[in-house]
């Protein structure tokens, strides 16, 4: 069984000023960016999707200060984790950029994985406030099919569902808020 | 392999979610407890490359030198990067972002009135090497001041960002400096429960690992999630 002789080192948060570190480019630091909001590295012959948000806290604010991360599979349900391959399925972006604080990521949209689980993004979001970061994932509206069969979607209470499916709002564009606190809260996992 | 192999996040050793003395955590977390899954696939971590990164972006005292050197006490912070088993994590990113030596941020956002240095920038990354070890140089970052309370100043810190061996296997946090007088006063500090994993976050002063006539040097380790090894493993 477990033998861990080391113990977590704490998390803390983002805070406000992580802009000209992780995310330089997007907001015109003078600096580097090994990952930005475009997953769109070389052309492919596959469906081109945009996803936009926006990270809202429970009193219904959009935060412009808050992160997301996104790490997904390519379009034939693979995880590409190379940085030197001609599809990295890895994307970040900062929410203070836009005037209606949208992240906005550019990429193809992720082919259904082996093993029962739909098309889906793996997502991870961070902000001022926040002492850890979050897991969520989001899935497509218009995969119903295999969203009913996605053995984590059926993990999870039917009238919560719906929280982890962004709508498709146009052609090959689709709309996910995640909601930190209230009514609408997204759901979060303990992963 | 599925992702249960990985050690869950250890809700000892992290803030709760919500701690009030932090006011906005109050308004930007979660009310509903995390909701655990079962069988979850295993899903890998972005992989980088020292050959995508300059030598200059682990040292902050030379990435934006216009003219001059950067103001303030050169700094060496290493340490190793291990997970809960002891191993140590190669070729793991590791970003920094900081104030300067007057405590000022160069974002935008920054309202602080306090200098900014032309010749500092206060953003870093580096690689692990094979044996989890990592080292920035930097300037010693000044305190502070926040508008969370009357009075509020954040102790002196480097902000990290790291990547582990998986997607769960992520860690944002903060490094202190030993002996700052401002710990006590510090809710973002304070939020973690356990005293001894507060301490973890301040980096130790090394007189072995400071380079004669040049820099002091802190130490800082980092310990990740494990994975407990299983037989296929190599
Ligand atoms: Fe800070």
């Amino acid at each position: 069984m477990k033998k861990n002789s080391f113990l977590q080192t704490s998390s803390q948060t983002v805070g406000p000023f992580f802009a000209y570190g992780l995310t330089a480019e997007q907001y015109q630091y003078d600096f580097p960016s090994l990952v930005t909001g475009s997953l769109i590295k070389t052309e492919m012959n596959e469906e081109r999707i945009s996803i936009k948000g926006r990270v809202i806290d429970g009193k219904g604010v959009p935060l412009n200060d808050a992160m997301i991360e996104i790490l997904q599979a390519d379009p034939q349900g693979l995880y590409r984790t190379d940085p030197n391959g001609d599809f990295f399925g890895f994307g970040r972006m900062g929410t203070g950029t836009e005037k209606t604080n949208t992240f906005n990521f550019e990429t193809y949209k992720p082919g259904k994985i082996n093993k029962g689980l739909a098309p889906h993004i793996n997502i991870i979001v961070f902000a001022r406030g926040m002492l850890n970061h979050l897991f969520t994932r989001m899935y497509f509206s218009d995969e119903k099919e295999e969203n009913d069969k996605d053995l984590i979607l059926n993990q999870i209470g039917a009238s919560l569902r719906s929280r982890l499916i962004a709508n498709k709002v146009g052609d090959g564009d689709y709309h996910f808020d995640i909601f930190l606190q209230g009514e609408k809260e997204t759901v979060f996992f303990d992963i | 392999m599925t992702n249960n192999a990985w050690n869950k996040r250890d809700w000892y050793n992290h803030p709760n979610l919500i701690y009030p003395d932090y006011k906005s955590t109050v308004f930007r977390n979660p009310k509903n407890s995390l909701i655990k899954l079962e069988n979850l696939p295993e899903i890998p971590s972005p992989s980088f490359e020292k050959t995508s990164m300059r030598s200059i972006d682990s040292d902050l005292t030379l990435n934006a030198k216009k003219n001059y050197d950067p103001i303030g006490e050169r700094i060496i912070v290493l340490g190793k990067v291990k997970d809960e088993f002891g191993r140590p994590v190669p070729d793991c990113l590791i970003e920094i972002w900081q104030a300067n030596s007057a405590g000022r941020y160069v974002h935008r956002e920054e309202i602080h009135d306090a200098p900014l240095d032309p010749n500092f920038l206060g953003a870093g990354m580096t690689l692990t090497d094979k044996n989890g070890d990592y080292k920035f140089t930097t300037i010693k970052p000044g305190s502070y001041p926040w508008d969370n309370h009357h009075n509020a100043w954040r102790p002196a810190h480097i902000h990290f960002s790291i990547f582990g061996r998986a997607f769960v296997d992520r860690l944002v946090t903060q490094m202190y400096f030993e002996g700052d007088p401002l710990f006590k006063y510090d809710p973002i500090f304070n939020s973690i429960p356990d005293k001894k994993a507060k301490d973890r976050l301040i980096a130790k002063f090394s007189i072995d690992q400071t380079i004669p006539e040049f820099a002091h040097a802190y130490i800082f380790n980092i310990v990740l999630r494990g994975r407990e090894a299983t037989p296929m493993e190599a």
